[in-house]
């Protein structure tokens, strides 16, 4: 794609920037229906990667060379661009991680860790991947906190009463996802934000499965953290990125030591260094969070709002197809969702669904998608799940649609 | 379909699948075993009855993919009269036809040779060798649960 801003949606023209999509799968073109596991890359972001390895390639922030120089800037480049993408006033307020699970270990192990007394509580919602619930559960061990959890209702949607109820005056944390991965409900973060903090608690918001789809704003949602995973983004593996509020931050102990989360060292006393290097200790993740830059810079040329309206249409247009077909039961029906389409197919376990449709090249998930606790309360061992993406198409959802059929030919 | 997919879903495992035989739990159950998949979620509970050294009654409770199921209720069906070694034998003759490198004994392994298919598709073994591990486990009377990992 050229570096110019969309004016309209053109699915081919995006579609002609990912290589892999061009790709045969079991002698068929792949259908790739599994973004909310990971999101295939265009040609910019692995340019990026070849680019900075082929000639820009040093450690930062200590060499006095040149290309340290370069990688430096480049680095700090990307942590304007992410503070940004998010809506952050001040780049210290982003912090490179490895991906959400590794940003949510890192506030409950610092900043959990550092506050929480024996009785004091956590909320989570009954929707959390295990990504936000056992860091939790950890934290709850080491310092005596309970765990709160607020139930869905049969569309998959919080029942924000029940939250409201849960949340009191020992509530110190409450933590949601903005999407949920198993189902693709949409939380109301600004309301749920907006009680919690009625009750003077802090928000964690794992965003692992909204920044591909929509525009955050983290100051409009009010919540105190917000994560973010590159890989689910279009970038690296490996890379993304924890929104914190400044005062918190600097309040917070550093989660890991070493290198470069320093100001001096000596063994009778180590100064940490400032915000928001305090909490990258070690080299980082270089290359990737370049390649990082480029899928932020990306999605921002393609326009998320367009974006947001292919998916939509992609959501519906699949709800109805697959919803259409005997036997099929969709489950997570909630009146806000992303592009994600869960469901199971009746008499037919989804692992067995999944293979028939990994034979017509569609590639889906099928399990518990790391979010047990959902299918317990559907009732069901596992589900089938196609997640959309910026390059999906309606002619996609018919080809999964036929393959639905095959499933049910083969088990009639 | 493909040539694959019709030896993953033969009719005998697709029949299997649906109507699981022996498909209860066992009061007086002399060995049990609880096996669990954690890829999948998929868990069952395996019953055993042994009458001095023979298996005189063989169940299983849980749900899983028509792979699983009907590998538990091919078990649970071929392991019946059987001695403690022939078991054994069984076992590993089962485990080597789905993960080792040879042609499968199919004069050994009967009407168990329908599960064969699925060793073309490697991410599907786990679901094909769930009951067999935990009849193993049962076996030994040691683990409480065993998994695939």
């Amino acid at each position: 794609m050229a570096t110019k801003v969309m004016t309209k949606y053109d699915v081919d023209r995006i579609r002609a920037d990912f290589p892999l999509l061009e790709l045969q799968v079991r002698g068929k073109p792949l259908v790739y229906l599994d973004n909310a596991a990971t999101t295939q890359k265009p040609r910019q972001v692995i340019d990026a990667l070849s680019r900075y390895y082929s000639a820009g390639n040093a450690n930062i922030h200590r060499g006095v060379h040149y290309l340290s120089e370069q990688a430096t800037a480049a680095y700090e480049a990307v942590r304007a661009q992410a503070a940004a993408f998010v809506g952050a006033a001040d780049p210290a307020e982003i912090v490179f991680v490895r991906g959400t699970t590794e940003a949510i270990n890192l506030v409950a192990q610092s900043y959990g860790r550092s506050t929480l007394a024996p009785g004091d509580e956590i909320v989570l919602t009954t929707l959390e991947h295990h990504s936000n619930i056992v860091p939790w559960q950890m934290l709850c061990e080491q310092t005596g906190a309970v765990l709160r959890v607020a139930p869905i209702d049969d569309t998959g949607t919080v029942i924000l009463e029940a939250y409201e109820q849960l949340l009191g005056p020992r509530t110190r944390i409450v933590a949601f996802a903005h999407v949920s991965n198993a189902l693709g409900t949409v939380n109301p973060v600004r309301e749920m934000v907006r009680l919690a903090k009625e009750h003077g608690a802090i928000v964690l918001v794992d965003g692992a499965q909204a920044a591909a789809h929509t525009r955050i704003d983290v100051r409009a949602l009010g919540c105190d953290f917000y994560t973010v995973s590159g890989h689910k983004v279009f970038g690296p593996t490996g890379t993304g990125f924890l929104y914190g509020k400044r005062a918190l931050l600097e309040a917070m102990p550093p989660y890991q030591g070493g290198g470069d989360m320093i100001a001096s060292v000596s063994f009778e006393k180590t100064t940490y260094n400032h915000l928001p290097h305090k909490f990258e200790a070690g080299t980082p993740h270089i290359s990737g969070v370049i390649g990082l830059g480029a899928a932020m810079t990306y999605m921002q040329e393609v326009g998320m709002e367009l974006v947001a309206g292919h998916e939509e249409d992609l959501r519906q247009y699949a709800t109805e197809q697959v919803g259409a077909l005997a036997g099929v039961r969709l489950i997570g029906t909630a009146r806000h969702k992303a592009a994600v389409v869960g469901f199971v197919v009746d008499g037919v376990h989804a692992h067995d669904v999944g293979t028939i449709l990994d034979q017509e090249g569609v590639a889906v998930r099928a399990g518990h998608h790391c979010a047990q606790p959902v299918m317990e309360r559907f009732g069901v061992p596992a589900t089938v799940r196609a997640s959309f993406a910026l390059y999906n198409t309606r002619r996609e959802v018919d080809v999964l649609v036929q393959a639905l059929r095959r499933v049910q030919e083969i088990f009639r | 379909m493909s040539a694959d997919l019709r030896d993953l879903y033969q009719e005998m495992v697709l029949d299997h699948g649906r109507h699981p035989r022996n498909l209860r739990s066992m009061d007086n159950a002399t060995a049990q075993s609880v096996g669990f998949n954690p890829l999948c979620g998929d868990k069952l509970t395996l019953f055993l009855r042994y009458e001095n050294d023979r298996l005189v009654d063989a169940s299983f409770q849980g749900s899983g993919c028509a792979i699983s199921t009907a590998s538990a209720s091919l078990l649970t069906e071929t392991v019946q009269g059987k001695t403690r070694r022939e078991v054994e034998e069984l076992i590993a003759t089962f485990l080597e036809m789905l993960t080792g490198s040879g042609a499968a004994d199919a004069e050994k392994l009967g009407k168990l040779m329908v599960l064969e298919g699925v060793r073309e598709f490697p991410v599907r073994v786990k679901c094909a060798t769930l009951s067999w591990r935990t009849l193993e486990a049962a076996m030994r009377g040691g683990a409480k649960e065993v998994t695939t990992e």
